[in-house]
């Protein structure tokens, strides 16, 4: 293990970076929450650099209970556009103005 | 002495290899997820950016993560995504160009550059000591990582992993939840607005 672990970290914030410019920028209300799984990759793999560097399985233990909870904020979240979708038939985060139902 | 060496540098070229290959899939799929116009092309890019971070996850030895991360990653959560962009019929290119926002793009440029210095910064200022070097326990070497954190998970960690299983039931219970049609709404309506899926906001009378 050659790499160090600094390349892997600046690479994961340049992935929450772009993941951060998607949220802000997109107007689409799905690749938004493609955007948030990108922070939520970074987030990940700096976890996994840092199991590696101070050789400890927590770190790893900690991406798993993320990727649990990452798979139900999915499920949830695309249950909430697609209700949105019903109500408003846009999915354009500019129009879903109004939290009246 | 010598042969250490050589098995260093012959040890350093694949592992550079694999780094940077890792680094240019997830850099290049992100860069697609934001920049497509099309969501299906972002959720193609996005499998792109996730195939980059489990191969990250084998140079780094977290096996099982890296077989996690393509299963439930690509496997399951990008073909919900891509499911609910074919039934929502929203796989019209977008118009990236105006912003209802004036300035939202310099702006959000700027905060991002800011984040990304900051955070840089932070990691190369910081004093990365840490408490005891091992908590839950070492990685055993190759070949341990599934032993390793499967125990880690099933003692040290039991009650979170209890508690994500009753997650895991809210939330399927809630997607059904929300995606199910209620019996009195007018469900004639709905199934018109989505099939015609135009994209006037339509004020909700009812």
């Amino acid at each position: 293990m050659s790499i160090p672990s600094s390349w892997y970290l600046i690479l994961s914030a340049i992935l929450f970076g772009i993941g951060i410019f998607g949220v802000l920028v997109r107007r689409n209300v799905l690749v938004m929450f493609m955007c948030i799984e990108l922070m939520l990759n970074a987030a990940n793999l700096s976890l996994v650099t840092f199991s590696r560097t101070l050789n400890d399985v927590g770190g790893q233990a900690d991406v798993f209970f993320i990727l649990v909870v990452a798979a139900a904020e999915v499920v949830v979240g695309l249950g909430i556009v697609v209700t949105i979708f019903r109500r408003r038939a846009t999915a354009n985060a500019d129009e879903i103005s109004s939290m009246k139902g | 002495m010598n042969t250490m060496m050589v098995l260093a540098t012959t040890k350093t070229i694949p592992d550079l290899l694999v780094f940077f290959v890792g680094a240019a899939m997830i850099l290049v799929g992100a860069v697609g997820v934001i920049i497509s116009r099309n969501p299906v092309h972002s959720a193609l890019c996005l499998v792109l950016t996730l195939f980059g971070v489990a191969v990250l996850f084998i140079e780094q030895q977290a096996d099982f993560l890296a077989v996690v991360q393509v299963i439930v990653y690509a496997g399951a959560i990008v073909v919900l995504f891509l499911f609910v962009i074919m039934f929502l019929g929203v796989d019209r290119t977008e118009e990236l160009g105006e912003d209802r926002l004036r300035g939202q793009r310099p702006f959000a440029v700027a905060l991002v550059l800011l984040i990304v210095a900051s955070i840089v910064a932070l990691g190369s200022e910081a004093k990365w000591s840490g408490g005891a070097s091992s908590v839950v326990g070492p990685n055993q070497g190759p070949y341990q990582n599934v032993a390793d954190l499967g125990k880690a998970i099933f003692t040290d960690y039991l009650f979170a992993f209890e508690l994500t299983a009753g997650l895991v039931v809210i939330a399927v219970v809630g997607a059904v939840v929300l995606a199910r049609r209620s019996a009195d709404s007018n469900s004639d309506d709905a199934d018109a607005q989505l099939l015609s899926a135009q994209g006037q906001p339509e004020g909700v009378d009812q």
